[in-house]
C-alpha cells in the first residue's frame, strides 16, 4: 500500500496556496458531466454536497435518516473555533494550529493542520452569510467562549445548538441545491458496499430502509462523510443509527484505515442509569468553566454531596493541575476521574461518577447567573436524572464520544482507492490523538465547504477512468455480496437479539479498550472478539423480512461490522505501545500517571490494510515530521 | 396565475381575507350594538334612528352590500379552508387529546355557522318582519318589544349572542395574527380591549331581551 | 411500575392497522420513554414477534427524528421536551398509554409509529435558505446583527423539524414550522433580500403538499418540544401580505448583460 500524502513543498503558510494553484481545473461548461456520490449529509457530507451542487457537478447524497438535517452533527454543543482574533488576545492562525497540533499529542499531520486553521476563518463568515445565528455582543458584533486546551476565545457559539445551526446552515443550502436539480437527495437510503472498477471507487450498493430495495449507483468519484465509530462500543454519545458500515466496507474494499485506536473519551457526560441505558448524553464542556469537580477524600464515603464537609472532598483536577484546574483537555480530565473511581472513590450507583458542584458558582453569580449561562444544560439534565443541579451537584462520568480515527487520507482528502474522498470525522487527518472542543465541526466544515470542491476538481480533471454502466460484472457482483450477507442474517434465526450482542461487544471494547488500556487486556479482547462474532453468526436473530422496513436487519448489519472493526481497533491499540493523547496504554504512563508518548518508536500514522477474510491485516506507517511544532510533553500543571 | 388569484388560493391568503371581514363584522356588531342601545331612550328616539337611516336610503344600501360581500367571503373562505383542513388529516387521532387550546378556538366553524344561520333569522325577524308575530314597518321599539316577549325567541337571541362573543373571543384576537399585527408592546393591550369590547357587545345585547322580559321595556 | 401500552401497529400504508396492547411489568423510572420501548422490543424479538418500528435517532432532543402521539399528545405529556428526552418518571404505576403515529396526508404513514415527513424538506427547498454560495461571504463581522434581532432569529432557528407541530394541530398544519423558518432567516439582515419571496414560496409548497390551514389555536406551540412561539405565525402572514400587495415584480429591461 502505498502512502504518498500529497503535501506540498515549501513554506506551510503557503502550501495551500501553492496546492491550489497546482491543481487542475474542471471548466464550469464541463462539471454537469461528472457525477459525484456523497455519503452523509451531516457538516462535512452537506457542505460537500451544497458546494459541489454550486459549482455545478451533478451530486448524488445520501444519508440512512428520513430527512439530511437530522445527521448527529446536529448534536454538537459548545462551538466552533475560528482564528478570527474578534477579541484582539494574540490568536492567529498559526496559534490555532499550534494548539490544534500540541492538544493532538503530535500524532496529526501537520500541513492538514495548518491548513485547516487556515480556511477556519473562511467558515465563520460563510456561516454568517447563510444565516447561522450565532451569539451577538450588544454593538452586533460576534461573540466568543472560551474553551479546553486554548488560552484564548476563539470559540463561536450559538446558545448551547451549535452543531444544529451549522448543520442547519449546511442542510438548507444543498436543499437549495436540491430545489435547483444539481443535487438528488435520497433519505433512509443506507450504503453498504462500495464499488471499485479498475482500482477507483465508481460506486456504491444502497438498501433502501423503506422497501427493503437493493440499488446501484455509479459516479466519477465517491465522498464518503458517514463520521465516526464510536457506537464500537454501544454506549456512546453518538447517535443510535451512527455505525462504520460505510468506511469499513470501503476498508474491505482496499481503503487503509488510520489510527482506529484513536478514540476520545469525553468527561463530562450524564452516567449510566442502568442495564437498559441506550446512549449517553453529553454535558457541555462549558460546564467546566464554572463547575468544580470533586469526589470524597475517603474511599467509600457513602454521604450525600451535601454531608460531606469541604475537607473531606478532593478536588482532584484542581490539586493535580493547579495551572489549568478544572480545565485540562479531555483526555486528561477522563482519565482523572477513571483514577479515581477505580480507587473506590467514585460517587453514584456503582460507584461511576464524580461530582460537578456549581454551589461555589452560584454563590458567585447567583442561580439567575448560572440559569443564564448554562440554564439549557441544567434543564437537560434535570429532565435525564430527575435531580435539579442547582442544589445537588451533577455526576458525570466520562464516555465514548469521538473517533478521531478513520479513513487514511492524502492532503487532497482521497483516501487509498482512487475516487474515493473522505470528509469530516469519517477521515482520520486533523486531531492527532486528542481532538480538542469545537473542533470538530471546524474540521467538517472545512473539508465541505473549502477542501473538497478544489481537490475534487483535479482528480476529476485527470480522467482516466472508462465510461460504463451499472451493469458492470462488478456491480452486479458487489450487489450480489450484499443480498447475499442480508440473506445470511435473516438466515441465522437463533436466539439472540442483535442489540444483545451489541451490549456484549460494546462491554467488552470498553472493558479492554476503553480509557485504560493494556497489553493483556486488548489480547484478550483479539481473542473474545472473534469468538462473539463467531456466536453472532450461528446465534443472532433477525426477525421480518429484506423487502420491508426492517430496523433489526438495520441493526443487525452493522453489529456485524463493528463485530469485525473491534478487532481492528483493538490490533491497533496493542500495536500502538505508547500512550498518547486518548490512546493510554498503562504500561506507558509517567510518574504522575500522565500519558508517555514515545515518539522514537511510534511518530507514524498507522494504517491497516485488508488482506482478504480470515487474514490479520497489513499495518503500514505513514511517517509525521513536525517541522514547525517542536513535540514536547504535554505539560497542563 | 396573476397575483390576485394566488393569494386567494393560498391557505394564508384566504385567512387575511377571513381576517379582514371578520373585523369589519366586528366594527359593525359594535356599531349595531351602538344602535340597538337606544331603545333605551324610549320609543321616539329608536324609531327615530330607523327613519334616519331609512332616510340615508343611498348610503345604507353601499353598507348593507359592503357587508353583505363581507358576510359572504368570510363564509366562502371559511368553507373552504374546512375542505382543506378536513381533507389534510384523512385519519383521525383514535385516542385525541388537547393541551390548551380553548373550547371557543376550537368551534369556529360551528359557532360561525349557526351565527349565520342566526343572521338569517335576525333579518327576517326585525328587518323583513316576515318572522315576526306583529310587525310593523319602521316602528322599531314596537318590533323589539313585542318580539322579545316571546320567550322562545329571546332565549333563542341569549344563546347566539353567547355563541357570538365565543366567536368574537377567539376571531378578534386571532385576526391580528392572520394580519401580521403582532408586537410584544401591545400584546396584552390588544387582548384587553378585545375582549372588553366582545364582553361589551354580547351584555349589551343581552341585556335588551332580558330587559323585555324583565319588564323594563314596555309598548 | 407497572404500565399498559396501546401501540398503533401498522405493516404499511396500503394494510389496515390497529392497538396492539402490552403489558409492562417492570418499568424503571430512570428510563427514557423509548429506552422503555428498546425493551419492548427486545421482549419481541425474543419471542419471534415483530418488533415496535419507530423514528429515532440522537436521543438528545435535538435531531428531530423522534416522535409519536402519548394519549393524544405529541411527543407526551411532558413541556418542551422530545420524546427521546421524556422520562418515565412522569408517568405512575398503572397508567395506561396510546401510542399513535402522527397522523396528517402529507405525512404518509410507512410502518407502526414511523411516517415520512420529506414534506417538511420541500418546504425547505422551495426557499428556506440564504442564497449564499460557498466563498461569496465577506467578513463575518462586515454584517451586524443587533442583539434582539440575533435572539429572535435563534429562538425561531430552535425548529428541530420534528413535525409535532403538524401532529398537533386538529387541521395538520405545518404553519409553525414554515414561519419558523421564515421568522429565523427574516429577523436577519442576511435574509432580506429573499425574504418575501421565500415566504411566497414556502407557503405555496406548504399548501401543495396538503397541509392544512392554520386557525391559530396554539396546540403547536404548546406541543412543540423547542416552544417556538406563534409569534412566527403573526411574522409569516405579515410578509405575505407584503410580498402579495407591496412588492414589486421583477421588470427585466431585456438589454441583457451583454
Amino acid at each position: 500500500m502505498e502512502l504518498n500524502a500529497k503535501v506540498p513543498s515549501g513554506p506551510i503558510e503557503k502550501s495551500w496556496d501553492k496546492h491550489r494553484f497546482d491543481l487542475k481545473l474542471v471548466n464550469p461548461a464541463n462539471k454537469r458531466k461528472y457525477n459525484i456520490i456523497v455519503v452523509g449529509t451531516g457538516l462535512a457530507g452537506g457542505a460537500a454536497a451544497a458546494s459541489l451542487g454550486e459549482l455545478g457537478y451533478n451530486v448524488l447524497a445520501f444519508c440512512y435518516q428520513d430527512s439530511p438535517r437530522r445527521a448527529h452533527s446536529i448534536a454538537a454543543q459548545g462551538g466552533i473555533n475560528a482564528a478570527k482574533n474578534y477579541q484582539n488576545d494574540g490568536d492567529s492562525v498559526w496559534r490555532l494550529f499550534y494548539d490544534t497540533v500540541k492538544g493532538g499529542d503530535y500524532r496529526a499531520r501537520e500541513h492538514n493542520v495548518y491548513r485547516l486553521a487556515q480556511v477556519s476563518v473562511n467558515i465563520i463568515d460563510q456561516c454568517v452569510a447563510q444565516g447561522v445565528p450565532f451569539a451577538r455582543e450588544y454593538g452586533g458584533q460576534l461573540a466568543n467562549r472560551s474553551f479546553g486546551g486554548a488560552q484564548v476565545s476563539r470559540t463561536f457559539y450559538a446558545r448551547g445548538q451549535t452543531g444544529q445551526q451549522l448543520l442547519i446552515g449546511a442542510y438548507q443550502a444543498m436543499e437549495r441545491m436540491v430545489g435547483l436539480g444539481k443535487v438528488k437527495q435520497f433519505t433512509r437510503h443506507e450504503m453498504l458496499d462500495l464499488v471499485v472498477i479498475d482500482g477507483r471507487a465508481r460506486g456504491i450498493i444502497t438498501r433502501d430502509m423503506v422497501t427493503g430495495k437493493i440499488e446501484r449507483f455509479i459516479a466519477d468519484a465517491v465522498v464518503l462523510a458517514t463520521g465516526g465509530y464510536g457506537n464500537n462500543f454501544y454506549l456512546s454519545t453518538n447517535a443510535k443509527g451512527c455505525n462504520v458500515t460505510a468506511t469499513y466496507r470501503a476498508y474491505k474494499k482496499g481503503a487503509g484505515f488510520a489510527n482506529p485506536c484513536f478514540t476520545q473519551i469525553h468527561p463530562t457526560c450524564i452516567p449510566v442509569a442502568g442495564d437498559h441505558q441506550s446512549k449517553l448524553t453529553l454535558m457541555s464542556e462549558s460546564l467546566r468553566n464554572d463547575g468544580r469537580i470533586w469526589v470524597p477524600k475517603d474511599k467509600g464515603d457513602k454521604r450525600a454531596p451535601g454531608q460531606i464537609p469541604e475537607d473531606g472532598r478532593d478536588y482532584y483536577l484542581e490539586r493535580r493541575y493547579p495551572s489549568f484546574g478544572n480545565l485540562v483537555p479531555r483526555d486528561v480530565a477522563s482519565r482523572a476521574a477513571k483514577a479515581v473511581c477505580d480507587e473506590g472513590r467514585g460517587v453514584g450507583p456503582g460507584g461511576l461518577g464524580v461530582y460537578l458542584d456549581f454551589s461555589d458558582a452560584v454563590k458567585r453569580i447567583g442561580a439567575a447567573g448560572v440559569a443564564e449561562k448554562y440554564g439549557n444544560l441544567f434543564q437537560m439534565y434535570e429532565k435525564i436524572t430527575g435531580e435539579d443541579p442547582y442544589s445537588v451537584p451533577m455526576r458525570i462520568y466520562p464516555a465514548v464520544h469521538y473517533t478521531m480515527g478513520g479513513l487514511w487520507v492524502d492532503y487532497n482528502l482521497q483516501s487509498t482507492i482512487p475516487g474515493l474522498f473522505v470528509l469530516g470525522e469519517a477521515n482520520f487527518s486533523d486531531h492527532g490523538a486528542n481532538r480538542l472542543g469545537a473542533s470538530a465541526l471546524m474540521q467538517g466544515l472545512a473539508d465541505g465547504y473549502f477542501v473538497i470542491p478544489y481537490t475534487i476538481g483535479d482528480y476529476l480533471a485527470r480522467g482516466g477512468w472508462e465510461k460504463t454502466t451499472t451493469d458492470h460484472a462488478e456491480f452486479k457482483k458487489v450487489e450480489d455480496d450484499v443480498t447475499g450477507r442480508i440473506k445470511k442474517l435473516l438466515g441465522v434465526k437463533g436466539k439472540r437479539s442483535p442489540d444483545s450482542f451489541h451490549k456484549e461487544l460494546g462491554k467488552l471494547m470498553w472493558d479492554n479498550c476503553g480509557m485504560g488500556r493494556n497489553a493483556k487486556g486488548l489480547q484478550e479482547n483479539l481473542k473474545r472478539i472473534p469468538a462473539l462474532r463467531e456466536e453472532f453468526w450461528k446465534n443472532v436473530n433477525v426477525t421480518g423480512e429484506a423487502g420491508e422496513l426492517n430496523q433489526q436487519l438495520e441493526k443487525a448489519g452493522r453489529v456485524a461490522d463493528f463485530l469485525e472493526f473491534g478487532e481492528v481497533i483493538c490490533m491497533d491499540a496493542l500495536d500502538r505501545d505508547e500512550s498518547c493523547g486518548g490512546h493510554f496504554r498503562e504500561e506507558h504512563q509517567t510518574e504522575e500517571g500522565e500519558a508517555k508518548r514515545d515518539d522514537e518508536k511510534f511518530m507514524h500514522v498507522s494504517v491497516w490494510e485488508h488482506q482478504g477474510e480470515g487474514k490479520a491485516p497489513v499495518r503500514h506507517k505513514e511517517p509525521l515530521k513536525f517541522e514547525y511544532v517542536k513535540p514536547a510533553q504535554r505539560s497542563y500543571k | 396565475m396573476s397575483w390576485t388569484l394566488k393569494f386567494w388560493d393560498s391557505t394564508v391568503g384566504k385567512k387575511v381575507l377571513m381576517a379582514l371581514t371578520g373585523a369589519a363584522g366586528f366594527v359593525f356588531v359594535i356599531g349595531h350594538m351602538a344602535g340597538n342601545m337606544q331603545v333605551y331612550l324610549g320609543r321616539d328616539q329608536i324609531n327615530a334612528y330607523a327613519h334616519f337611516l331609512h332616510e340615508k336610503a343611498g348610503l345604507l344600501w353601499v353598507v348593507r352590500i359592503a357587508l353583505l360581500a363581507a358576510v359572504g367571503l368570510h363564509v366562502l373562505s371559511a368553507l373552504q379552508l374546512q375542505l382543506i383542513k378536513r381533507a389534510a388529516r384523512p385519519v383521525r387521532y383514535q385516542k385525541p387529546g388537547i393541551i390548551q387550546a380553548t373550547p371557543a378556538s376550537r368551534t369556529m366553524i360551528f359557532t360561525g355557522l349557526l351565527l349565520a344561520w342566526f343572521l338569517l333569522y335576525h333579518l327576517a325577524h326585525f328587518t323583513w318582519g316576515n318572522a315576526h308575530p306583529a310587525f310593523r314597518e319602521l316602528d322599531a321599539y314596537n318590533n323589539i318589544v313585542t318580539g322579545f316577549q316571546h320567550v322562545p325567541s329571546s332565549v333563542f337571541y341569549i344563546v347566539c349572542m353567547v355563541l357570538l362573543g365565543l366567536h368574537l373571543g377567539h376571531g378578534g384576537n386571532a385576526l391580528f395574527f392572520s394580519l401580521g399585527l403582532v408586537h410584544p408592546k401591545y400584546r396584552q393591550a390588544v387582548r384587553a380591549i378585545t375582549y372588553a369590547l366582545m364582553l361589551l357587545v354580547v351584555i349589551a345585547n343581552i341585556s335588551i331581551p332580558v330587559a323585555v322580559l324583565a319588564g323594563v321595556l314596555k309598548i | 411500575m407497572r404500565i399498559i401500552l396501546h401501540v398503533w401497529r401498522q405493516k404499511n400504508a396500503q394494510s389496515p392497522g390497529k392497538f396492539e396492547r402490552y403489558e409492562r411489568p417492570e418499568v424503571s423510572p430512570d428510563m427514557s420513554f423509548l429506552e422503555m420501548l428498546d425493551v419492548l422490543n427486545e421482549d419481541l424479538v425474543n419471542k419471534n414477534e415483530q418488533p415496535v418500528v419507530f423514528d429515532h435517532d440522537c436521543r438528545e432532543g435535538i435531531c428531530g427524528a423522534c416522535g409519536f402521539v402519548v394519549n393524544g399528545i405529541a411527543h407526551g405529556p411532558e413541556d418542551g421536551t422530545t420524546v427521546c428526552q421524556l422520562h418515565m418518571r412522569k408517568f405512575k404505576d398503572g397508567d395506561e398509554l396510546y401510542l399513535e403515529p402522527w397522523r396528517a396526508k402529507a405525512f404518509p404513514l410507512v410502518r407502526d409509529l414511523l411516517v415520512d415527513r420529506s414534506a417538511l424538506d420541500r418546504i425547505i427547498q422551495a426557499g428556506g435558505y440564504i442564497t449564499a454560495p460557498t466563498g461569496t461571504s465577506v467578513d463575518a463581522n462586515n454584517i451586524l446583527v443587533a442583539k434582539p434581532d440575533q435572539e429572535r432569529a435563534m429562538d425561531a432557528a430552535a425548529c428541530i423539524g420534528c413535525g409535532a407541530c403538524v401532529a398537533a394541530c386538529p387541521n395538520a398544519s405545518a404553519m409553525l414550522f414554515t414561519s419558523a423558518k421564515v421568522t429565523h432567516l427574516g429577523n436577519l439582515p442576511q435574509g432580506q433580500p429573499e425574504r418575501l419571496d421565500r415566504v411566497e414560496a414556502m407557503v405555496a409548497t406548504m399548501d401543495k403538499e396538503g397541509f392544512g390551514s392554520c386557525t391559530l389555536i396554539g396546540e403547536c406551540s404548546a406541543a412543540c418540544p423547542k416552544s417556538i412561539s406563534m409569534d412566527s405565525i403573526a411574522r409569516l402572514n405579515g410578509d405575505y401580505i407584503r410580498a402579495t400587495f407591496v412588492k414589486r415584480p421583477l421588470e427585466l429591461s431585456g438589454q441583457g448583460s451583454g
